[in-house]
């Protein structure tokens, strides 16, 4: 069944970020300055630009399909969890904030690899670091990729291929031409879809519902746990919920994609503004969207599967054209994550790799001519990927989040704030970090009742101490100019 | 010279992290007291504020609320502006 009301404004959509990416090819070709403007943006970015290329890299799929879809099933309680996502807003700029823009600006960085390479001076770490962000960056794109082309899917009635294919062709096209620009500005279109989209939904879904007071009384009748903390099945202790603030609110720091933004803004008043309205935003649609998963229980129940629960609600309570809107939300959600990360797996690549260990001497038009090929042959290689996703990518994204938090977040915050950092404690603590993640990840992922993350994140913290202490003799040498 | 400039721009910025981590404790704190602190008892014996239960209403809606307006008032207030460029302030 195609519903053609929901398809135009899709489509619109769609048109205008092509559109978007033509114009900021435009500035590719006339800058001076080749990889800063097309992995940075030229460091450009006002506030309103760096809050949404923020919110609508760290808001994905999972914050408009699987989301809603768990607090449909556990009630209040998930709606609770979701909120450790506020300090993502305004703590990872304030963290990284102007000691991550001067100091990039003073290395000449363009990618986080580039701050870790001049800050510890290591090829290790060059390549450890670069390792993990293809391998884990590359898993989550596919999946990201798929979910997007399974949206399509659902929501006007394509098959699987066709539907991949639009979404490939789509964002492949203005991610190659337009770069980071095209990026930052399309995100910007798509994260005020985002907060616009949930709004809308919201107040939709309580008017369908009868009112909160209606709604709360239904969810009492049907299981009073629905409105307790603890969840429906009494799953969510205090204890594990709180870890969550670590997973996807503290750990955001050592996230490449997000940290990669906080060195692209242009001064500190953006980054003022940023944080202001980066924290509205996120907060809104963190609350919007998982708050949304709880009322629809009452309006549509009886849903089985967990990811139908947000498309089937907005086509069910909105009217066509509005539903069409909102369902670009989650849309673009899915769009400006995956083209944050092939922006950063090309220039992983380019920057990291090929002009690191391959060609440092490339020229300008030899870097330009590899960017181009680096981002389309990845985009390509993720859409065959997604075709017919492998189980091992499937299984790498579940722990692509942790994995690079535990990698990344202490070399990172202590290369920015601490001065007897080094190379050894940087190496050792992504190491622990890496393998205790994935160790506890297939042994028992619910360890001492805490999230995942926790134990990785702790450990790799006072590795990264002892071992930089240990070796301060050592490292003596090289001081940094911190 | 060059290195004074450097230093009071870092000290500004250490000094912006640690409000970072002061904030963050906040946060926890409403969001942790209210959730657990009202919302542990019996679920059919909650106060309701505006229809949502009231430890929902506090740490979710109000305490979400106050951080935006408490971080807004501590950027006016407590965070400066600093030059970015070394060379390039001209510009």
């Amino acid at each position: 069944m195609i519903h053609w009301q929901v398809i135009i404004p899709l489509f619109v959509f769609l048109i205008i970020i092509f559109m978007i990416g033509f114009w900021a090819n435009k500035q590719v070709r006339t800058s001076n300055s080749f990889l800063q403007e097309y992995f940075l943006g030229g460091r450009e970015m006002g506030g309103f630009l760096l809050a949404m290329t923020m919110m609508a890299t760290y808001g994905s799929a999972s914050s408009f399909i699987g989301g809603p879809g768990v607090s449909y099933s556990l009630g209040l309680g998930w709606v609770l969890l979701a909120m450790a996502q506020l300090p993502a807003g305004y703590f990872v700029l304030m963290i990284l904030g102007k000691k991550f823009a001067i100091i990039s600006r003073k290395y000449e960085a363009i990618t986080l690899i580039d701050f870790l390479k001049k800050r510890y001076n290591s090829n290790v770490v060059i390549f450890i670091s670069a390792l993990s962000i293809i391998v884990f960056l590359f898993a989550s794109m596919t999946a990201q990729w798929v979910g997007g082309a399974r949206l399509i899917e659902s929501l006007t009635g394509l098959n699987y291929t066709v539907a991949l294919f639009i979404f490939a062709v789509t964002v492949l096209i203005y991610v190659i031409i337009g770069g980071f620009r095209a990026v930052a500005l399309t995100d910007a279109l798509q994260g005020t879809i985002m907060i616009i989209g949930t709004i809308i939904l919201l107040i939709g879904t309580i008017i369908a519902g009868g009112g909160i007071d209606n709604i709360m009384s239904s969810l009492l009748n049907e299981n009073p746990k629905m409105l307790s903390p603890f969840g429906s099945d009494d799953s969510l202790t205090p204890l594990y919920v709180s870890t969550f603030w670590i997973l996807i609110g503290l750990g955001v720091i050592g996230l490449p994609q997000i940290a990669v933004r906080a060195m692209s803004y242009k001064d500190s008043k953006s980054l003022h503004r940023a944080i202001i309205i980066g924290t509205f935003g996120i907060g809104t649609i963190m609350f919007g969207m998982h708050l949304i998963g709880v009322l629809a229980r009452p309006v549509i129940p009886g849903i089985e599967i967990a990811d139908t629960v947000m498309p089937t609600l907005t086509l069910e309570v909105l009217p066509p054209v509005l539903a069409g809107i909102v369902l670009a939300a989650p849309m673009a959600a899915i769009m400006s994550t995956v083209n944050a990360l092939l922006m950063l797996v090309s220039s992983t690549v380019v920057k990291d790799i090929y002009l690191n260990f391959i060609n440092p001497k490339a020229t300008d038009k030899q870097i330009k001519k590899r960017s181009f090929w680096v981002t389309t042959i990845i985009g390509l290689a993720v859409v065959l990927f997604a075709l017919n996703p492998p189980e091992f990518l499937i299984w790498l994204n579940l722990f692509a989040f942790g994995g690079l938090e535990s990698a990344f977040l202490w070399s990172v915050v202590f290369g920015l704030y601490w001065k007897k950092a080094n190379k050894y404690g940087s190496i050792a603590s992504m190491v622990v970090g890496l393998v205790l993640y994935i160790a506890i990840d297939r042994l028992s992922p619910h360890i001492f009742g805490m999230h995942t993350v926790t134990l990785p994140i702790f450990i790799s913290l006072i590795t990264f101490v002892i071992v930089s202490l240990a070796t301060q003799q050592k490292s003596g040498l090289n001081k940094t100019n911190l | 010279m060059e290195k004074n400039l450097n230093d009071s721009r870092f000290k500004i910025a250490n000094r912006e992290a640690l409000i970072g981590i002061g904030l963050v404790i906040i946060n926890f704190a409403i969001w942790f007291g209210f959730a657990y602190g009202l919302g542990s008892g019996d679920p059919t014996e909650y106060d309701y504020v505006m229809g949502f239960p009231a430890w929902f209403f506090y740490s979710c809606i109000a305490g979400t609320i106050f951080m935006i307006i408490l971080i807004w008032v501590t950027i006016r207030v407590f965070f400066k502006e600093v030059s970015f460029d070394d060379e390039e302030e001209q510009k």
